[in-house]
Order: structure tokens, then C-alpha cells, then sequence
């Protein structure tokens, strides 16, 4: 019974004209494009020097300023306040001040008051901003401490970035289709005909994620390919380990998409529904930025979401390298919220309503 | 004129009895204001640190009680090898750790800092912090620096977001919510009904955003609300200038959905469109996540027909910054030309169409 139910599926999502094309473009168009788009790297800082020395000292360090990657030399202006034009303008993000004695001050070994003003409004950028600035203007390279970054030794925001992409894929694919799926049939009203006829909840609840799974299973598949073919970042740990997690995790959001379709009337909430929950789950999630730095009451959440565990896993596996005893408690967990979400989506469902 | 009135009421009351719909609406807001401006940060706390010393003598010991003391790191272990510290990072039981050459003492020199580098921002972060707190009293201050962080001293997230999430709804309410009531009609069949009624048929259509138009405005002052009083984002520009750019902006969004169903002639495809087109280079090309400056060329020029990029980079500057209108000027007169556009191409595709 449940194998022509699975056919049933299949053929019908064959027949419709957009779904394969979806399934298929989609995670090519995601892994081209986002890993250039999703790079929080800070570059290309605009800078204004406001040089009351005008030393060859002071020339020097504008000198150093033009040379270096992070930032771009917009110009020297005859004051602060002028530099702070600029910055309301977003023509430049950092104003440094050289106050006039600063090439005498180096020479005596006292300290010259410097002033450095960075926009702040994207807070990340003005720190790091400001901290790439210190350190080119104490010049002094503050030695005697080496810093060795593991696992990403050339910085590169791409490997961060691409695991934490094969789960957007995942949800966006094995999410909102199911859900649009039920919602579909109650809506042309063919849902009535299932109803009718003597297949049990299980069987038909089941049919329905099956082929979801499948799409996770290739689209996984695609996904690492290409992370290999454009990018040349292959996985350090075991590949199976990361089909292990996206099965998980396409069990996960295809019962939470047929729960809310099950709860809806009509397309555009389920939509609506859908799109919520997602937006949260993904926010609190460790995608975009550390749960450590959460604070406490946020942090409790991290504990029910999958997506955290996911997250989490998924970087350890594909970028530190890490074998199943260090992902073993994630597993258990995405393991267990998965299930539960299983055994609800064939609770909520009513034949009789 | 009261003809038109009708309709609009007949629409508001469509809109308003679907309860669920309306929940998320102005629950969405709300959340996504809550979570930006209390969850969401990159600060650093909680750096799980561990310390790699053969033997603990009295410098050694005195840099691990600064760590253990300072509010960004938390000692975990006290391992002896850099390779036992390093599996304990890959195990992810920590994020860092802090290796002291054996002569330490003797030498002032031989500090590693092993940093879990998965994440370049925060591995940058982590590495400073560690080293201002283990240095300071180690090497004298060369220069008197002085850091000044504009507009935004405490370098709190909400002030970045807010306006990328305004921009965000208000194209989501305006754009998909519009396109997918429109096509709604005509996939069943009642966008006929409506044409038969003694209005004009542009007025049908009309009529239909302006209920959107309304509710976009109660999201607007919802979020305005809500960033002034709750997350104490200063407004520190004229509220009058925000609302004028946030009304093109809206007028923008409507135009846009009323392309989109145009084209669609059913409420997957709405949908698809509206999301695929509008929605996906919101969140991704217009600055809002993430900076455009980071991005390929190619990507830059994309992101400038990307209308939501202009709104969100006026609202920056007119909220957070509190500057004048001079300074959002290019910006305000592409998106009015952007308006006309999409408008004007709407509006005569549509004349065509419903003939």
C-alpha cells in the first residue's frame, strides 16, 4: 500500500511544471551565489586622517594606512569636523587624528594623543575597524605573542559559511514544500478522496515525507560537490557523518512542515506559519552569529532548537574535523527532536474533521 | 468615491478575518525586534579557555588568574601538551588555548595562543581580547590612544537591524501579502465577479492595496514604537523625514507586488516570485546581514538595483545617525524614481490586461 502511495508522490511531483526545476536549481543557485554574498569579513574600510602634524612621521603612517588590505585612504581633511561630514555622508567609516607634535613625541619617546573615531552603527565593524587601526598606529608590534588559527588557517569566511548553507537548503526544501503540499491538496479539495479511502494516518503521513527525504539525500549530494568544484573546500571529517546530520534534519523540518499544514486552512498562512518559525529557528540558532554570545535566557532556547545542534555538529565535522564521539550528544538530540516532531505530525492529522 | 470606499471595506474585512495571518503579521515584528535587539550580538563572553603549561610557576599563574578574572574568558582545563588542548577544541570543549613556553618566566616570551579559527570575526576578537588582558602590564603604553565608537558607543546590534528589519516587512507586507490577495481572486474565479461592478476596473485593483498600505503603516509605527521604548534605539533623526521615506517605500512595495500579479497566474507562483525575487536579495544583497562592501563586484552592482538597499541605508543614516535630509538625498531620489518606474508599469499592464 505505502509503495503506491510513494509513487503517488513522485508522479505528482514530476507533473508539476515548477517543483523539479525548483529542487534542482535551487541549491546550485545557493552554493554559487551565497558563500560570495554571506562573507562578514571586514575590508575595505574608508578612511579619513585629519594630520595636524604634516611630519614626515605623520606621512609615514598615512603611507602605512594606504598600504594596508583592510583599509581604503579616502583623503585628508583640514578637520574633525569636516571628517565627520564625510562619515554622515558613508563616505568614510574611520577618522584618525594626529595631533600636531606627533613626530616630535616619537622621537622623545612620550606618547602622542591620538584620536580614533570609527561608525559604530554596525558594531562589528567599528571594533574590528578600530582594532585594525590600533595596531597600525602603535606600530610596535606587539610580539612575544603568536597567534596560530586552527582549522582555517587563511581566514577564509566561505568555510565557516558553507556547512551552516547546507542547512538553509535543507530547511528551505524539506520545509516549505511539505508544508505547501498538504495545504495544496486541502485547498483543490483532493484531500477529501485520501480521506475517504482505507489508508492508515501512519501510511499516508509517511508517503508523504519519504520523497523529501529522498530530495534531502541528493540535494546533500550536491551541495558537497559543488562546495568541491567551485570552491575547492572538501569536508575534514567523515562524509557520512554529514548525510547522518541532513537525514536528521530533513526528518525534522519535513514533520514541522506537515504539523503546520496540518493546522492550516489556506496557503498563505501556512505560509506565513512557516516562515515565523523558521525565521526564529534560524536566527537563535548559531547560523549567523555565536550562541555563546547570547545571553542566558536566550541561551536556554538553544537547547530545543535542532537547527543549534545541527549547526553546531555540521562545522565540527566539516571544519575541525571531528569524528562521531564529538557530535554524539548532538546526534542523540537532533535524534530525539526529530522523532518527537515525527509522532505529532501523524497525531495532528484528522481524517475525520 | 463611496463606491470605492466599499471596496476598500470589503477588502480590510477579508484581510482582518483571517485571524491567523494577523497574528504572525504583527507578531513577526515583535519577535524579530525582541531577538535583534536582545539575542542576536557578536560581543564576547564565555571563550571556553584552556591553558597549556608544563609547569605552573608565578607568571604563568598570574596571566591565568587575569583570564580566569576578566569577564570575556572562562578557564576550563589545565592541560599540559598543545596537542591535548588541541583535541579538546576539535571535541569542541573549548575555544581556545593559551600555550606557555617552558621558560616562560625566565624569558617574558614563547605565548601561543591557539584560536578555534572556524569563525574568522570572533577568532580575531578572541585573539585581541586574550592578548590586551595577558600583556597590559607587560608592555608600556607607546601612545595614548583614544578609541571613540560613533553614534553607537555600546555597539549594540539593534541599531543596525532595525532598519534592515523595517525594510524587510514592510516589503513583505506590502509586495507578497498585495501580489497574493490579487491572484487569489483570479484563481478563483471571483476577480470576474468584481470586474462586472459598476467600478472602474483599475479601481478594483486599487482598492485592493490599499488595505496593505494601511497595514504597512501600522507595522512601521508598531517597529517604531517598539525600537524607541523597548529597545532604546535613539531616534535620532526627524520622525517626520522617516515617515515621508518609509511612505515612498511603501509605495514602492505596493507597485511591485502589482507586477508581480500581473505576471502570476497562480498563488504558488505569487509566492515563489515574490520570494524568490524580492524577498531573497532583500535579506542577502541589500546590506542588511551583510555588508556590501564584503561582496565581488559583481554582486556590488547587483545589489544597487536592489531597491530595499537605498530604504535601509536612508534609514540607518536618518534613525541612528540623526543626520538631515541633504545627506539621504541620492538616495531618496532613487527610490522616487524607482516608484515612478514600477508604478507606471504596473498601472499600464494592468489597463491592458483586465480589458
Amino acid at each position: 500500500m505505502i509503495k503506491y502511495l510513494i509513487q503517488k508522490e513522485f508522479l505528482q511531483i514530476r507533473r508539476n511544471a515548477f517543483l523539479p526545476r525548483l529542487i534542482v536549481a535551487f541549491p546550485i543557485v545557493i552554493m554559487c551565489l551565497m558563500p560570495w554574498v554571506m562573507n562578514m569579513e571586514v575590508k575595505n574600510i574608508k578612511v579619513d586622517v585629519v594630520d595636524a602634524d604634516r611630519t614626515a612621521s605623520s606621512e609615514r603612517l598615512v603611507h602605512r594606512i594606504e598600504a594596508s588590505r583592510y583599509f581604503v585612504f579616502n583623503g585628508e581633511k583640514p578637520s574633525y569636523q569636516a571628517a565627520l561630514q564625510d562619515v554622515e555622508k558613508g563616505q568614510a567609516d574611520v577618522v584618525l587624528v594626529v595631533p600636531r607634535g606627533y613626530g616630535k613625541a616619537l622621537v622623545t619617546g612620550q606618547p602622542p594623543q591620538m584620536l580614533i573615531a570609527a561608525n559604530a552603527v554596525n558594531g562589528t565593524k567599528g571594533s574590528i575597524g578600530s582594532a585594525y587601526m590600533s595596531q597600525i598606529v602603535a606600530a610596535v608590534p606587539t610580539a612575544k605573542v603568536s597567534v596560530k588559527n586552527l582549522y582555517n588557517p587563511y581566514q577564509n569566511y566561505k568555510l565557516y559559511m558553507i556547512p551552516a548553507l547546507f542547512a538553509i537548503v535543507m530547511m528551505l526544501l524539506t520545509g516549505f514544500l511539505p508544508t505547501l503540499n498538504i495545504v495544496g491538496e486541502k485547498e483543490t479539495g483532493t484531500i477529501e478522496q485520501i480521506n475517504v479511502t482505507p489508508v492508515s494516518k501512519w501510511a499516508f503521513i509517511l508517503a508523504k515525507l519519504v520523497p523529501y527525504w529522498l530530495i534531502a539525500l541528493f540535494v546533500v549530494t550536491v551541495c558537497l560537490l559543488l562546495a568541491w568544484a567551485v570552491y575547492g573546500i572538501t569536508c575534514a571529517g567523515s562524509v557520512w557523518l554529514v548525510y547522518l546530520l541532513s537525514m536528521l534534519l530533513a526528518l525534522f523540518f519535513s514533520s514541522f512542515g506537515l504539523i503546520v499544514s496540518n493546522y492550516s486552512e489556506n496557503m498563505q498562512q501556512a505560509i506565513f506559519v512557516m516562515w515565523f518559525f523558521v525565521v526564529c529557528i534560524l536566527l537563535l540558532s548559531g547560523l549567523f552569529t555565536p550562541t555563546r554570545s547570547m545571553p542566558s535566557w536566550a541561551y536556554l532556547t538553544t537547547y530545543v532548537n535542532p537547527m543549534h545542534y545541527f549547526i553546531d555538529a555540521i562545522r565540527t565535522v566539516f571544519v575541525r574535523g571531528g569524528g562521531f564521539a564529538a557530535i554524539a550528544q548532538q546526534l542523540l538530540a537532533l535524534a530525539a527532536i526529530s522523532a518527537v516532531m515525527g509522532c505529532w505530525a501523524v497525531l495532528s492529522y484528522k481524517k475525520n474533521r | 468615491m463611496k463606491l470605492f470606499l466599499s471596496f476598500v471595506i470589503k477588502e480590510a474585512r477579508h484581510i482582518l478575518r483571517d485571524r491567523r495571518t494577523m497574528l504572525i503579521l504583527f507578531g513577526m515584528p515583535v519577535m524579530l525586534m525582541l531577538l535583534f535587539g536582545f539575542a542576536i550580538t557578536t560581543d564576547v563572553r564565555n571563550v571556553r579557555t584552556v591553558v597549556v603549561t608544563s609547569q605552573m610557576d608565578h607568571l604563568t599563574r598570574q596571566a591565568t588568574q587575569r583570564l580566569a578574572a576578566s569577564e570575556y574568558f572562562t578557564l576550563t582545563a589545565t592541560v599540559s601538551t598543545p596537542q591535548q588542548a588541541e583535541r579538546l577544541i576539535r571535541q569542541q570543549q573549548a575555544d581556545m588555548a593559551i600555550v606557555f613556553a617552558p621558560d616562560f618566566a625566565s624569558k617574558k616570551s614563547g605565548l601561543q595562543l591557539l584560536v578555534d579559527g572556524s569563525d574568522p570575526n570572533m577568532a580575531q576578537q578572541w585573539a585581541a581580547y586574550a592578548q590586551q588582558t595577558i600583556l597590559s602590564p607587560l608592555t608600556a603604553q607607546r601612545s595614548a590612544l583614544t578609541t571613540k565608537l560613533l553614534y553607537n558607543p555600546q555597539m549594540r546590534s539593534a541599531y543596525n537591524f532595525v532598519p534592515a528589519i523595517m525594510g524587510m516587512l514592510l516589503m513583505l507586507v506590502c509586495a507578497m501579502m498585495t501580489s497574493i490577495s490579487i491572484v487569489r481572486e483570479k484563481e478563483r474565479g471571483t476577480m470576474e465577479v468584481l470586474l462586472v461592478s459598476p467600478v472602474r476596473p483599475l479601481m478594483v485593483i486599487i482598492a485592493k492595496a490599499v488595505p496593505y498600505m494601511v497595514l504597512a503603516f501600522v507595522i512601521l509605527l508598531v517597529i517604531l514604537l517598539m525600537a524607541r521604548y523597548v529597545l532604546a534605539v535613539p531616534l535620532a533623526g526627524s520622525i517626520g523625514w522617516i515617515l515621508l521615506v518609509s511612505a515612498i517605500y511603501i509605495l514602492l512595495a505596493l507597485s511591485l507586488g502589482l507586477l508581480i500579479s500581473n505576471v502570476a497566474q497562480t498563488q504558488l507562483v505569487a509566492l515563489l516570485l515574490s520570494a524568490m525575487v524580492l524577498l531573497m536579495p532583500v535579506v542577502m544583497l541589500s546590506g542588511m546581514l551583510f555588508p556590501v562592501e564584503s561582496m565581488p563586484q559583481v554582486l556590488q552592482w547587483l545589489s544597487a538595483v536592489v531597491p530595499p538597499r537605498y530604504y535601509i541605508d536612508a534609514m540607518r543614516k536618518l534613525m541612528i545617525m540623526g543626520v538631515g535630509i541633504g545627506e539621504v538625498f541620492t538616495d531618496v531620489m532613487v527610490l522616487l524614481a524607482m516608484t515612478a518606474l514600477f508604478l507606471t508599469i504596473a498601472l499600464a499592464k494592468f489597463n491592458k490586461r483586465l480589458e
